[in-house]
C-alpha cells in the first residue's frame, strides 16, 4: 500500500503541490515527492494531469468477495415517537433512481411496533417492497437493537446499497451497522450516483469544512452504505400502488437491550422546524447585534417564515443554536430562503443551496452569497427590510 | 477506572480556501490544531475526573507531529497521552481507524486490570472528514455499549446515565452498562484552557509512540489496505444561482423582489 509518482510522467507542474490538503508533496529537482505526513487520500491521484500519480493497494485488500450477489436498494427508516423522519421518504426518491439505473428492487425497511396502519401510506412513496420488523419495544430507538436486527437482515437479504438519514439516530446506528458488515459508510453525501461503467455507486459529500467536493467509492465490498441528510433530496410524488410486505415479528424485551431509555425530556423551547420550513429567513454577521436580530425576526413573522442564522451568530448568541444552517448546523431546503447580511461562506451555503429560490441582502456587492442568490439587492439591510415588511403586509392585506 | 478520550489533530479548515484561478486549496499559512470538538470531550473527561476518581489516557492516531495536539490535551489536564503513528496506519478510513483505535485501548487495559471499567469519550466530529462514523465503529470494534450526541453524563453505581440529543427540543435519558463509549457535542460546554502549571507538567510527560507492531495489527485492517471506501475524485463546488442585482432605490428593488417572487409563485 502506497503512493507512486511516475518520475518518467511527472512534468513538475505542482498541481499536486497545491492539492494536497496536508502539505504533503513538494517539487524536488521539478519532481514531485511525497513526504512522511501524507495521508493516502488519493486528492492528488486525480488532480495530476498526467497521470503520474498512482495509489497502490496490497493485493489481499483487493480480493473480490463475490460482489454480483448483492442487489437492491434499501432505504432504512428511523422514527421518534413512531412519526416516520420525512428524510426517509427522501431517500426514497433518490433510492428509486438508483434503483432504475441498476434495474433492481427498491425496499423500505422499517423497524416498530405499531406501523400497519401506516403501510398503505409507505407503499403510496412506490417502493417495490416494505420490510418490517415488529416488536412491542421497537416503538423506541434502541441503538443496539437496530444495530443487531439491521445487520442480520443485511446479511440474509444482502442489498447492493443501504441508504440511511444523517441523522442523530442514523448517525448513531448506520456506523456500527457499517464496522459490523465490515462495509464502506459514506457520510453526509449530497450526490448519489451510479458509475455507468463499474455500476459502483458513487457518493459525493463535502468535505475540509465544505471547501471541496469529494466523490467516495466503495469498490471491493458490499453493501454500499450512505448516510444523507434530511432536505438534500426530494421524496417522490406519491402513487397508488400494493406493495408486499414482508413483516418480521420480534419479542424483544428490556432485557435484549444493554442499555435502557429512562425517560424524555421535551426542552421547554418552542420546536424549531427549519428542515420543514416552506420559507426561512437567515441573519448573517451583517444584522449587526442581538437587538437588530428583532427586525430580522419580524420579517419572519409577516413572512410566516421559519428564523435561522449563520453559525458567527449562534457562536455570538444573536441566536439558538437550534437555528444554525450550514455545514455544522442543519441543512434545509425551503421554497424560499432570504439571507440578511450573510456573506456566503462555503459552510453556509452547503446547508441552504438547495433552496427553490434564494434572496440575498448584503451591502458588500463582492459577497459570495450573491453567486448562489437568485435575487440580489446591495444595500443596508436595516434600511431596505422595514420597507420590505411594509410591502408583505400590504401584499397580504391585497390578497384578503 | 479509566477514561479514554480519542483526540485528532486537523488542519484548520475554516482557513482553508479555494484559490479561484486554479481551483486548488490554499494551504499557506494553514496550522494543525487539536479538533475543535475535541475539546469538549476532553472537558467531560476532565470533569468526571474531578467528580469520580479515573485516569484520564488520551490517544491520537497520527504523523508524530500530531505529538502536538496530545501535548495540548496533557496541558488541559489529561494523565497520559500514546500516538499511534506508522506508516502502516496513513489513508485509514473510519473503519480502519476505529480498529487501530481499539488495538491501543485493548493493550492499554491489558498492562493494567483487564477487569478496570472504562469510558470512552470521543468528540462527535472532525472538522476536516468530518463523518463522526468512528465514535460508533470503535465502540463496535471494542463490543461496548455507545451513547452518541451525549449532552449530560454520570456514574451510578457502575452505570453510566447519559442525556442524548435526540432532536433540536427532545432529550432521552439513557442507562447503560460500563465500560461505554460516549461523543460529545460541540456545545455542550466550555472547555478550559491549559494553564501554565499544566503547560508545564504536560512539556515534561513522556507522549508513547505506539506502531502497528506494537499494536500487533492485522496489516490488513490498517491503513488503506483496512479502508473499505476511498475517493475516488475530488473538485470545487459549482456555483448555482441566476445572479439577478435588483436595482434601484429602496422602494424599488423591494417592488421588484415582490413581484419576482409572487411571478415565481413564491408569495
Amino acid at each position: 500500500m502506497s503512493i507512486i509518482i511516475d518520475e518518467d510522467q511527472c512534468t513538475g507542474c505542482g498541481n499536486c503541490v497545491d492539492s494536497c490538503p496536508y502539505g504533503a508533496i513538494e517539487l524536488e529537482s521539478n519532481k514531485a515527492v511525497v513526504l512522511p505526513n501524507c495521508n493516502l487520500c488519493g486528492i492528488c491521484v486525480e488532480d495530476c494531469p498526467v497521470e503520474a500519480i498512482t495509489l497502490e493497494r496490497d493485493k489481499a485488500s483487493t480480493e473480490k468477495i463475490d460482489l454480483s450477489q448483492y442487489k437492491g436498494v434499501w432505504v432504512i427508516a428511523e422514527h421518534y415517537k413512531e412519526v416516520v423522519h420525512k428524510v426517509a421518504y427522501q431517500l426514497l426518491g433518490k433510492g428509486r433512481e438508483l434503483s432504475n439505473l441498476l434495474d433492481s428492487k427498491l425496499t423500505f425497511v422499517i423497524l416498530g411496533a405499531n406501523f400497519d396502519e401506516e403501510l398503505r401510506d409507505f407503499s403510496e412513496y412506490g417502493m417495490d417492497e416494505i420490510i418490517y420488523i415488529k416488536s412491542p419495544l421497537l416503538k423506541d430507538y434502541y441503538s443496539d437493537l437496530y444495530v443487531k436486527v439491521i445487520s442480520e437482515l443485511i446479511e440474509e437479504h444482502k442489498p447492493e446499497i443501504v441508504l440511511i438519514g444523517a441523522t442523530p439516530t442514523g448517525r448513531d446506528f448506520a456506523p456500527r451497522v457499517a464496522k459490523r458488515l465490515h462495509a464502506g459508510l459514506t457520510a453526509d453525501c449530497t450526490g448519489l450516483d451510479i458509475n455507468p461503467e463499474t455500476k459502483n455507486l458513487l457518493q459525493t459529500r463535502p468535505t475540509f469544512g465544505g471547501n471541496i467536493m469529494a466523490t467516495i467509492r466503495t469498490p471491493f465490498s458490499r453493501p454500499q452504505m450512505a448516510t444523507v441528510r434530511p432536505g438534500i433530496f426530494k421524496a417522490p410524488v406519491k402513487i397508488k400502488k400494493e406493495v408486499p410486505v414482508k413483516v418480521i415479528d420480534y419479542n424483544f424485551t428490556e432485557e435484549d437491550s444493554v442499555s435502557k431509555i429512562i425517560k424524555f425530556i421535551n426542552t421547554s423551547k418552542t420546536p424549531v422546524n427549519l428542515e420543514d420550513a416552506k420559507i426561512i429567513v437567515a441573519g448573517g454577521r451583517g444584522v449587526g447585534s442581538k437587538e437588530n436580530f428583532k427586525l430580522i425576526e419580524d420579517l419572519a413573522n409577516v413572512l410566516g417564515a421559519e428564523l435561522g442564522g449563520s453559525r458567527i451568530t449562534v457562536e455570538l448568541n444573536w441566536l439558538d443554536p437550534d437555528r444554525q444552517i450550514g455545514q455544522t448546523g442543519v441543512t434545509v431546503s425551503p421554497k424560499l430562503y432570504i439571507a440578511c447580511g450573510i456573506s456566503g461562506a462555503i459552510q453556509h451555503i452547503v446547508g441552504m443551496e438547495n433552496s427553490n429560490i434564494i434572496v440575498a441582502i448584503n451591502k458588500d456587492p463582492d459577497a459570495p452569497i450573491f453567486n448562489f442568490a437568485h435575487y440580489g439587492i446591495v444595500g443596508n439591510l436595516h434600511e431596505i427590510i422595514p420597507i420590505l415588511i411594509e410591502e408583505t403586509k400590504r401584499m397580504t392585506l391585497n390578497k384578503e | 477506572m479509566k477514561i479514554f478520550i480519542c483526540v485528532k489533530q486537523v488542519p484548520g479548515v475554516s482557513e482553508v480556501k479555494i484559490n479561484p484561478k486554479t481551483n486548488t486549496l490554499v494551504r499557506e499559512g494553514i496550522l494543525s490544531i487539536l479538533n475543535p470538538n475535541d475539546r469538549n470531550a476532553i472537558e467531560i473527561a476532565l470533569t468526571l475526573k474531578e467528580k469520580y476518581t479515573a485516569e484520564v489516557i488520551a490517544l491520537s492516531m497520527g504523523p508524530p507531529q500530531a505529538e502536538e495536539v496530545l501535548r495540548e490535551t496533557l496541558a488541559m489536564g489529561a494523565d497520559k497521552a500514546y500516538l499511534l503513528t506508522d506508516r502502516a496506519f496513513a489513508g485509514a478510513d473510519t473503519l480502519a481507524t476505529s480498529y487501530t483505535l481499539a488495538l491501543a485501548i485493548k493493550k492499554i487495559l491489558s498492562e493494567s486490570d483487564p477487569e478496570e471499567k472504562y469510558l470512552v469519550i470521543c468528540g462527535a466530529q472532525a472538522v476536516d472528514g468530518d463523518t463522526g462514523q468512528v465514535p460508533p465503529e470503535l465502540a463496535e470494534e471494542l463490543e461496548i455499549p455507545q451513547v452518541a450526541y451525549v449532552l449530560n453524563v454520570e456514574f451510578k453505581e457502575n452505570k453510566l446515565i447519559a442525556e442524548r440529543k435526540f432532536r433540536a427540543v427532545e432529550i432521552v435519558v439513557i442507562e447503560t452498562k460500563l465500560p461505554a463509549l460516549i461523543s460529545v457535542l460541540n456545545d455542550i460546554n466550555e472547555p478550559r484552557y491549559p494553564s501554565m502549571a499544566g503547560i508545564m507538567k504536560a512539556h515534561n510527560l513522556e507522549i508513547k509512540h505506539l506502531n502497528s507492531a506494537d499494536l500487533n495489527a492485522d496489516p490488513s485492517k490498517i491503513g488503506l489496505n483496512g479502508s473499505s471506501t476511498e475517493v475516488w475524485k475530488i473538485f470545487v463546488p459549482k456555483r448555482k444561482g441566476d445572479r439577478i442585482i435588483l436595482r434601484g432605490t429602496i422602494e424599488e428593488v423591494v417592488q421588484k423582489l415582490c413581484q419576482n417572487l409572487k411571478d415565481d409563485k413564491i408569495l
